[in-house]
């Protein structure tokens, strides 16, 4: 071997989950909380940079494959972007730079200050732990990096400063453990059936298996263990307390990346490695998932009008809200999966931007419950704003981010006329109305009643209004969050066996 | 426990042999079962049973606590030196072959030992962390609730 | 792994017989399950996880034994070799469920230092009374 040099283009994903992953191990050593939060913001500002390199560079040649360690697949790891893989990253990347930018004084006010370290050491494993998930391309390593996430993420839920936060976190991390473990017992299945554990060479051997019904008791399981980590209908009872009682900053990154790369993952195997004629020829998950998707969107928004902790109607309308990408994963049509795939995008936006708006709220005058938002709008007129640009796009009016992928959606339902699909989505979109009305009732239309104990800061407001600009610059823009969605279905489509692994 | 001669006098004969042990399943994890994660726990359970025997107090003088707390992040920074090592010599990230330049012909790279060098580093790295970790783990959780040591 | 359909034309006891690994991993994935499911004490509840986790791991150990196998050593006198994929892939797993194992008692001597008690049905009632309680008065 020749000695050669170092190009950082050669190494994008390898630094992709590096970076943070260093970072958080020299936050846990410097433990100054300042420090830390230096530390965090340049990881996080170059994570963006990054994900965006991939998608250039994946658009320009095809599928990227970096072979850890330089053992060639299948027997060596190997970290494999696409279309929907680097669609994922730049998302999940851009939520914790922006995240990252807002968090110093959020994190200063509801966090112990001894512990402020040790949040941002979280943050960023949690951040590298999501990343990779993302990027890699063999079975067994998508769950060591989805524990690496999920025990970040109890840690940062356990931070928050009710004693209720204990609780949720400790629900959060049996269910997510027995969720990771259901994935793991699938991936037994698939790895004594086809003897790889490399998605791309499990997607070749999955047609000439033995017997199919350890394959699909593989793939039962994969679903299962994926759906607990993607809070799908019902299996989302650990998501209200999680969102609800962990610190406001915690609460916006996990709501805007977690489950969306959940869903992606389950697309990369419901899709990619198992490929459509199987997935949705062999089993019924096509009307499965239709029907929970269903559940979801109706259900879930029902019980959000029903809460009075603004936290907790944000968290069931994340739930809801996940039910729409279900439901265009469901459709297994271009279309569906294009609404599927931009909803992610969007929803994490708009989803962002809502929790730190109450974030700003509860760092001005600390409070979450409804009736005591009352007169905010008068009050804090930008972050209200915000709040309520944010839900415009929840509910989906033309405009903004969230129509786009509704708009997809429902063009999908039409051209497979599932009558009943559409008017559940309008129906669920109606109920947004209600839930994000009663907000901007309160909060315009009411005497105020609790007073402004401190000023938000400058980069917190700042943050939560370029977040409310994206949600209308994505509601006109379509180019990127919906053209890279519709190159990602295609991509997802053609599965890896056909042809699909060259081309972006 | 602190009282009992017998048990003393034990324990300051083994602990010595205990680590030693845990050395030994280290290095020779590449022929036969052991590595760093082992040896981790095994150097670790050695400290605890100093701990259990002489009490916390004791056990804390002779590890500390900020060492520990420095040994979790210090291992992963060496396994993740290893790999960034890799890549500033040319090759992929944990790619142990290139680690070291070979003699003879001047810019190839000597794979076997580079190999060698690698493996053990990066169970070094893992022993630090996981015995960081286990004593953290101790720690934590001994001497909890009781009024004195 | 023989072929599961002809597996089930065979009588009972000679598929008990012959795949009894499979039967244990079963069992303790179902006990684990019941445990975590109808135990409120939160330490059982960890004990329930660790018990599924160990029935995941028997299902990728017990294939993977191979009966005469040596380490993937090239010699002259060896020919079976047994793969050492499985082995480290549950040593890994093992590692996450220790971690899992320690984060989660920690999260259990917090919150009986913040509850009192580690009964989940009692700490359940105490935060359904605190939200109720936070949404008749300020917070």
């Amino acid at each position: 071997m020749s000695a050669g040099s170092f190009h950082v283009a050669e190494h994008l994903p390898a630094l992709q989950v590096m970076v943070p992953l260093i970072g958080s191990v020299v936050c846990a050593v410097l433990r100054k909380s300042w420090i830390c939060w230096i530390v965090t913001v340049l990881c996080s500002l170059a994570m963006p940079v990054i994900a965006i390199a991939l998608l250039d560079q994946v658009q320009a040649e095809g599928t990227i494959s970096y072979a850890m360690g330089g053992w060639a697949p299948p027997v060596g790891i190997e970290y494999r972007v696409d279309a929907a893989n680097a669609y994922i990253l730049v998302l999940v990347s851009l939520m914790g730079a922006l995240v990252a930018l807002y968090a110093p004084r959020s994190v200063g006010i509801e966090i112990a200050p001894e512990k402020q370290g040790w949040y941002y050491s979280m943050y960023l494993m949690c951040m590298a732990g999501l990343l990779g998930m993302a990027i890699t391309g063999d079975a067994f390593n998508v769950f060591v990096f989805m524990e690496i996430s999920s025990l970040a993420m109890y840690t940062l839920i356990a931070l928050g400063s009710e004693r209720r936060a204990l609780v949720a976190a400790f629900q959060y991390l049996v269910i997510g453990t027995i969720g990771a473990t259901f994935y793991v017992i699938g991936v037994g299945l698939i790895f004594s059936m086809t003897g790889s554990l490399n998605l791309y060479d499990i997607s070749d051997r999955v047609w000439e298996a033995g017997s199919i019904r350890p394959v699909i008791a593989g793939l039962a399981f994969i679903t299962i263990g994926i759906g607990l980590k993607l809070a799908m209908f019902p299996l989302h009872l650990w998501l209200p307390n999680a969102y609800a009682f962990a610190p406001t900053v915690a609460t916006a990154f996990i709501a805007s990346t977690a489950t969306k790369v959940a869903v992606y993952l389950l697309l990369r195997f419901l899709f990619s490695v198992f490929g459509v004629d199987y997935t949705f020829g062999l089993t019924p998950a096509a009307e499965i998932l239709l029907i929970l998707a269903a559940l979801a969107m109706v259900v879930c928004s029902l019980s959000a009008i029903y809460q009075l902790n603004v936290k907790k109607m944000l968290a069931y309308s994340s739930v809801s809200q996940v039910g729409y990408m279900v439901l265009g994963i469901a459709m297994v049509s271009e279309l569906g999966l294009t609404g599927g795939i931009a909803h992610l995008f969007n929803h994490a936006i708009i989803k962002a931007c809502l929790f730190l708006a109450i974030g700003c709220v509860f760092y001005a005058a600390g409070v979450t419950r409804t009736e005591n938002l009352a007169g905010m709008g008068r009050k804090m007129p930008l972050t209200m704003g915000a709040f309520v640009i944010a839900g415009l796009g929840l509910i989906g009016v033309p405009g903004t981010a969230g129509f786009v992928s509704k708009w997809y959606l429902i063009e999908a339902a039409v051209e497979q006329e599932y009558w009943l699909l559409v008017a559940v989505i309008v129906i669920s979109s109606f109920l947004a109305v209600f839930y994000i009305g009663r907000v901007v009732e309160v909060a315009w239309f009411r005497a105020p009643t609790v007073t402004i104990v401190r000023r938000p800061p400058p980069e917190m407001v700042a943050v939560t209004l370029v977040l409310a600009i994206m949600v209308i610059v994505f509601g006109f823009w379509t180019e990127f969050s919906a053209g890279v969605a519709e190159q990602a279905a295609r991509v997802l489509l053609a599965g890896y066996t056909s042809g699909g692994g060259t081309g972006g | 426990m602190r009282l009992d001669v017998i048990l003393r006098v034990a324990a300051k004969l083994f602990i010595p042999f205990i680590i030693m042990f845990g050395l030994y399943v280290h290095l020779h994890g590449d022929f036969g079962p052991g590595g760093g994660f082992q040896a981790g726990v095994i150097i670790a359970a050695a400290i605890v049973l100093y701990a259990i025997i002489f009490g916390k107090a004791a056990a804390l003088r002779a590890v500390p606590k900020w060492a520990v707390e420095l040994m979790v992040p210090l291992g992963v920074l060496i396994y993740a030196g290893v790999g960034v090592w890799s890549m500033i010599m040319g090759g992929e990230y944990l790619n142990y072959n290139v680690l070291l330049h070979a003699g003879e012909p001047v810019g190839t790279y000597d794979a076997i030992h580079g190999q060698h060098w690698g493996v053990f580093l990066v169970e070094i790295g893992v022993l630090v962390t996981v015995t960081g970790t286990m004593l953290t783990i101790f720690y934590s959780f001994a001497g909890r609730g009781r009024p004195d040591e | 792994m023989s072929d599961l359909d002809a597996l089930a034309d065979r009588p009972l006891l000679e598929a008990l017989a012959t795949h009894y690994n499979y039967w244990i991993t079963i069992f303790l994935m179902c006990a684990g399950m019941f445990i975590v499911v109808a135990r409120s004490n939160m330490i059982k509840t960890l004990v329930g996880l660790g018990i599924f986790q160990t029935s995941a791991y028997l299902l990728y150990l017990s294939p993977g034994k191979i009966l005469g196998g040596t380490p993937p050593i090239i010699a002259d006198d060896l020919a079976v070799y047994s793969n050492p994929l499985p082995h480290v892939l549950i040593l890994t797993a093992i590692v996450v469920g220790v971690a899992t194992l320690a984060l989660g008692l920690a999260l259990t001597v917090r919150i009986h230092e913040a509850y009192d008690t580690i009964e989940e049905d009692e700490i359940t009632d105490v935060v359904d009374r605190e939200d109720y309680a936070a949404t008749e008065a300020p917070e």
